[in-house]
């Protein structure tokens, strides 16, 4: 029912879209700008906010780089309590495994709690071509699915609405999938989420099968956890008679106590909450107490390269708290959508170049460059992922990927600039860096920055130039 | 004490009443600064860029230029920030182990303007006058990458004739951002406008930062819609005297 990510074009292309929606740059900068105040002052409270970043990215890192161990421990942990564990190794083996669970039940549907993997993987369209509905329950999820839209943001994926749009979607939407919104339907919240309550409750009672993410998985006592605002996670947990759990492997920490740190960072620096409303946690299966068939897919997709590459494997640390996306003045102007990704912002710019490698797709290879480098993201980042210096990094990885080719005009710029700027001493003057600057203004687009803005006028004389004339301003 | 000036290359090239500015003013508290000569680049462009390999033969010239200084002082966060903390990838990435020597003896050596003022000299009182209002834009890589904190704010305090206006949302990027402001221009000019936007909300006349990188964008911007504030670098309000005014005229 959604839209995908599929086909969309590079950033800067994207981005220009984006900036041109008056609404959207509205809506955005309202809503980012009440997190990010929210955040700030709920993160101000934590006398040891530092301590807590240092061991929230210390368990994170610990455990990924004893990942195969840690996951071996979670699968023996698992089959113990009753659940059975998949391996996928990409989308198409995750959507298979899901979709024959399905299938084995005669469900031609299922609920699912808000999750970022399932998106990651199109499950729903995967599911859809097997007859299979699969109906989001988490609010936001819900409006983005009714609308026929993308998620534009990793926790507030409807960040990108506002309230009178969301009641001409749900008038629109919800008839063609299962009980229709009241006539009477204002653009009050508590009106319009009263609608949603009512529309969904009727499939958390109907649906057998219930998919969802994790955003923990915890080793040695095989426990997945959940955390979420509104309970309907909860239902999808607790009511179908199976449940289908798709995580990433980077999701695993060693032990329960290790979950101490991550759940006081992730509500602060996500909702500006102290605490989450809801925390599921779920060990296998309970005999009598919720679903009875429990399994857990365990999934790859180029987490594996991500955890190879030495300065980028700490985006793997990442637990999608988007308190980036919320300080990102590049995020707060195009939008979740321009990223052309389930995972936008910062976090999006370094986590899709990891995941799917460069060199192959412009669309990937812009997304390093659609940062200003201004170090916000580093900054809030509850597991310190230093999202500054893996952007350089993916940059230059980037540049690499597309060495020995026919090279571009920007690259032959660079290979002179470099020439001429390591030999000063032949070169003299300073006028020479305003040439080489100019020559490369041409190669990557002085029309680019003329476009907008002036050019500086030209000195008369260098800094260079006036210190031999001047013996550095003592003539 | 073997103090070199470090203009960087769009100061030499652009605004070299900057430069001129660092040498009045600490030659005014005493510092008399060598310029070697030799100095071109600090290859920031090439690695944000990418150019990992393009940056090599630059951060080599940096390194030998700047040989055997005690202090390395440079009015921009930006370039102090990538000498600091990029020329060792660079250095790991050439597999020169002799390169990677001279870069760890060099890279902290390198002073942003202000931190050598406050931090190195002591002073936040450097006897300058400036007799108009101004409003100070903290530059991401001045106040994240290398934490100069309020140190600009403490000497613009000080400096009599000057009124300092706060800016609204001073914290958030200006949109320059290196080859970011031609590659993502459309973003990179949103961002700028908010920026102006603020500046012109302050009622000041002078727009005052720590490097002429982002002033050149903003300002480009502001010059482009006649808005009637002027940009000037932070060393030429901390230079400028009864007898000597500068960055009147931008």
């Amino acid at each position: 029912m959604s839209g995908t990510f599929v086909g969309m074009p590079k950033f800067p292309t994207a981005a220009k879209e984006a900036l041109g929606n008056a609404q959207l740059r509205h809506n955005l900068a309202h809503a980012t700008g009440t997190i990010r105040a929210k955040r700030a002052a709920v993160v101000g409270e934590v006398d040891q906010w530092e301590e807590l970043r240092l061991a929230g990215a210390g368990v994170k890192e610990a455990a990924l780089r004893t990942l195969d161990v840690q996951l071996e421990k979670l699968e023996a942990s698992l089959t113990a309590n009753g659940a059975t564990v998949h391996w996928a190794r990409d989308a198409a083996e995750a959507n298979r495994i899901v979709a024959d669970i399905a299938k084995a039940h005669d469900a031609d549907e299922v609920v699912k709690v808000k999750s970022m993997l399932t998106q990651e993987i199109g499950l729903n369209e995967a599911l859809a071509e097997e007859g299979i509905a699969a109906w989001e329950t988490d609010l936001a999820e819900l409006i983005v699915q009714l609308g026929d839209d993308l998620p534009s943001h990793i926790l507030v994926p409807a960040i990108h609405r506002n309230r009178a749009e969301i009641r001409e979607i749900f008038l629109d939407g919800m008839a063609k999938a299962g009980r229709p919104a009241p006539d009477d339907l204002t653009d009050e919240p508590a009106v319009l989420a009263a609608a949603a309550r009512a529309h969904l409750r009727e499939k958390f009672l109907r649906a057998k099968v219930g998919v969802s993410g994790a955003n923990f998985a915890v080793a040695d006592s095989g426990t997945l956890v959940v955390v979420e605002s509104e309970g309907n996670g909860r239902m999808c947990l607790t009511l179908p008679e199976v449940l289908v759990s798709v995580v990433g492997i980077e999701k695993v920490v060693s032990t329960w106590d290790e979950l101490d740190p991550l759940l006081r960072l992730l509500p602060r620096s996500s909702t500006g909450e102290r605490m989450n409303p809801y925390t599921s946690t779920w060990s296998g299966v309970t005999p009598g107490d919720g679903p009875q068939e429990v399994h857990v897919v365990l999934l790859d997709n180029g987490r594996t390269n991500a955890l190879a590459d030495e300065v980028g494997r700490q985006a793997l640390r990442c637990i999608r708290c988007s308190a980036c996306l919320n300080v990102c003045p590049v995020y707060e102007r195009t939008g979740g959508h321009a990223y052309g990704s389930v995972y936008p912002g910062p976090i999006g710019a370094i986590l899709n170049p990891l995941l799917k490698g460069v060199g192959h797709d412009e669309q990937v290879d812009s997304l390093p460059y659609a940062s200003s480098l201004c170090g916000a993201c580093f900054e809030v980042c509850p597991v310190r992922i230093d999202i500054p210096s893996v952007l350089v990094d993916q940059r230059a990885k980037v540049v690499d990927a597309h060495r020995g080719g026919v090279p571009k005009p920007e690259a032959v710029a660079f290979k002179g600039a470099a020439v001429a700027l390591s030999r000063s001493r032949l070169l003299g003057a300073g006028e020479r860096f305003t040439g080489v600057g100019i020559r490369l203004a041409r190669r990557v687009g002085v029309k680019k920055w003329t476009d907008a803005r002036d050019l500086p006028d030209a000195p008369q004389e260098s800094f260079r130039r006036w210190w031999k004339r001047t013996d550095g301003g003592r003539k | 004490m073997r103090v070199a000036l470090m203009v960087t290359c769009i100061n030499d090239a652009l605004y070299p009443g900057t430069g001129q500015a660092v040498v009045a003013l600490l030659r005014r508290l005493g510092v008399e600064v060598d310029f070697p000569t030799a100095q071109t680049c600090c290859a920031q462009p090439m690695v944000n860029t990418g150019y990992l390999d393009e940056a090599v033969p630059v951060v080599k010239t940096f390194v030998d230029a700047f040989a055997g200084y005690d202090a390395i002082v440079t009015p921009s966060g930006s370039c102090a920030g990538s000498a600091r903390h990029q020329h060792g990838i660079v250095a790991r990435r050439s597999g020169d182990a002799g390169l990677e020597r001279a870069v760890a003896e060099t890279s902290p050596k390198v002073y942003e303007l202000s931190e050598f003022l406050v931090d190195v000299l002591g002073v936040t009182d450097v006897g300058a006058y400036y007799p108009h209002t101004v409003t100070y834009h903290p530059t991401c890589h001045s106040l994240r990458m290398l934490g100069v904190g309020d140190r600009p704010r403490r000497l613009l305090s000080n400096v009599r004739g000057l009124t300092l206006v706060d800016l609204p949302g001073d914290d958030q990027c200006c949109g320059f951002g290196g080859t970011f402001a031609v590659k993502n221009s459309d973003t990179s000019v949103a961002m700028g406008t908010d920026k102006v936007r603020h500046v012109l909300e302050t009622g000041a006349e002078v727009l005052v930062a720590g490097d002429n990188s982002c002033l050149t964008h903003i300002g480009g911007l502001m010059t482009r819609e006649k808005a009637g504030v002027r940009t000037v670098h932070l060393a030429e309000i901390l230079a400028s005297t009864e007898s000597l005014q500068l960055g009147a005229t931008r």
